[in-house]
């Protein structure tokens, strides 16, 4: 009962928070500093492992299909697999764990230790709401590097698995028929449905961060505690959605 | 500084305009987390433009009284008013400005001392920032932190960190200041220092202050009246003097402890 009360005030006060911070939405423009440096922070300090894991995402993927594709004699069609692949589920939800891991922990760390050391009191007392300056920038941040860290995992994806298809010997499948192929076969609306996926992963992950973060109690031990709890909702929160989103997107 | 400011009013340190002083009234105030009572029905008046100091032992809710007078916790029961107006509503600090220095400083320690000073005015576009710039360097200058403008609050000493907590709040223009323990952990001169400052501003600015303090010398030196808090019940009001004599005997003890060497409770402490 007591841990149904707390995922209930959870969404509550997240979906509070949430109304808050889009009620500030019109001093976007004078917060663009801040925005400019939370895209930064999201999208550019993330680059770099969305970039090495979805390489090998794409290379296993290839090498894993191409195994068992050979046995069809349909190894011809992997770039189809690979392509699709990438682009409906796994660039968008690779790209979300990874953001969870890298910048929602970043995200609830920040916020938590504000809290305990009383600096989102003082924002309080001196009439900020941190909603405002603390929030907003952060989901409008995650809205447009969402969809630049996607794509990038898609193109390198597809990359990694141009190159074991082209050089794994049981596979051995040219780069010019592999990109033929998964042309053929991806077409942009899966690219759009990874992108859709991929916002509303991002965004609400910054959202529940950002609500862990201050909604911390206690001592710099439950700093801690709210980084962990952040990763682990969030992580949850993809995967949950990720099983409704796909069947609406397959439906429609 | 001017020391024309005329009674009943606060002067803005930075414009020299002078608006209404501003009072609080507690009436019958109680709080309760979960099971635990923190304060019992507690009741005074702070009037305008004079120093009070509260004082108790540790836990007997002095702080959390203070994060009512600036809306930061709600009441169980009764009612806070600051100027007439309901503490724990958002729209009170709209209207009056309320600067509270955290025991802690409570500084953003990603911003520089710079960049804490500015924030407030920044933030509610009170000024361009040629305007802002000149009002911060007025504030570190009377708190004489000149040369501490770009540095982080991890490089300054507790008693900087102190002093440029109350700069922000004196870049607020407040009406009412509230400082919780200003003299905590810091050495004798520093404490000192930082009442000389709480006592400056009062006596130049005729801001209404409201100090929570375990420092007897502290209240003594500043306070025009003091409100003692144990066990979250106020049970002695009166002027500072009233200190040098007090009727409770409670209060005697909490304001003269005397070490006993040979209290039984810790000998033997092996068994």
């Amino acid at each position: 009962m007591k841990q149904l009360n707390a995922i209930l005030e959870g969404f509550g006060s997240t979906w509070l928070l949430l109304v808050r911070a889009l009620a500030y939405a019109p001093t976007l423009p004078r917060q663009f500093g801040r925005f400019v440096e939370q895209c930064y922070l999201i999208g550019y300090t993330t680059l770099p492992i969305v970039a090495i894991l979805s390489f090998f995402i794409g290379s296993v993927l290839a090498l894993q299909a191409g195994r068992s594709m050979q046995d069809f004699g349909t190894q011809q069609f992997i770039g189809s697999l690979v392509g699709l692949s990438m682009a409906r589920e796994l660039g968008p939800v690779m790209a979300a764990i990874l953001l969870a891991g890298r910048v929602g922990s970043a995200i609830a760390a920040e916020l938590a230790s504000m809290k305990v050391y009383q600096e989102i009191d003082a924002l309080e007392t001196m009439n900020i709401p941190p909603a405002r300056m603390l929030v907003l920038p952060r989901l409008a941040a995650v809205l447009v590097m969402m969809p630049v860290l996607t794509i990038i995992a898609d193109l390198v994806g597809w990359f990694g698995g141009a190159i074991v298809a082209k050089y794994t010997k049981i596979i051995s499948i040219e780069p010019e028929s592999y990109f033929s192929v998964l042309r053929r076969y991806t077409h942009f609306s899966d690219v759009l449905n990874g992108l859709f996926k991929a916002e509303l992963f991002g965004f609400v992950v910054v959202l529940l961060c950002c609500n862990i973060g201050l909604n911390t109690r206690g001592g710099p031990r439950e700093i801690g505690a709210s980084v962990t709890r952040a990763v682990v909702v969030s992580l949850i929160a993809i995967l949950v959605l990720d099983y409704f989103v796909t069947q609406v997107l397959m439906a429609g | 500084m001017s020391s024309s400011c005329p009674l009943g009013s606060t002067r803005n340190p930075f414009t020299a305009v002078d608006t209404p002083a501003v009072g609080v009234s507690i009436e019958k105030l109680s709080k309760n987390f979960g099971s635990q009572q923190v304060l019992r029905e507690v009741t005074f008046a702070v009037e305008p433009g004079e120093i009070f100091v509260l004082m108790g032992p540790s836990g007997s809710g002095k702080s959390v009284l203070l994060k009512h007078i600036v809306g930061l916790e709600q009441p169980t029961a009764g009612r806070v008013t600051v100027h007439g107006l309901d503490a724990a509503a958002t729209a009170t600090r709209e209207q009056v400005r309320i600067a509270l220095v955290f025991q802690s400083g409570a500084l953003f320690n990603s911003l520089s001392v710079y960049d804490n000073l500015a924030l407030y005015p920044r933030e509610h576009q009170i000024a361009d920032e040629a305007a802002i710039r000149d009002k911060v360097m007025h504030a570190l200058q009377i708190l004489s932190l000149e040369g501490t403008a770009r540095k982080a609050p991890s490089e300054l000493s507790g008693g900087m960190r102190k002093r440029v907590a109350i700069a922000r709040a004196l870049v607020m223009e407040p009406q009412l200041m509230l400082y919780d323990e200003p003299t905590s952990e810091l050495d004798p001169v520093m404490s000192a220092t930082i009442s000389e400052i709480i006592a400056t501003l009062k006596e130049e600015y005729h801001v209404t202050t409201i100090v929570v303090s375990h420092d007897r010398e502290l209240a003594l030196g500043i306070a025009d009246r003091v409100g003692i808090l144990m066990d979250g019940a106020l049970v002695s009001l009166g002027p500072a003097a009233a200190l040098h004599a007090p009727q409770d005997p409670r209060v005697a003890e909490f304001l003269s402890p005397k070490i006993d060497l040979q209290n039984p409770r810790f000998k033997n402490l092996e068994k």
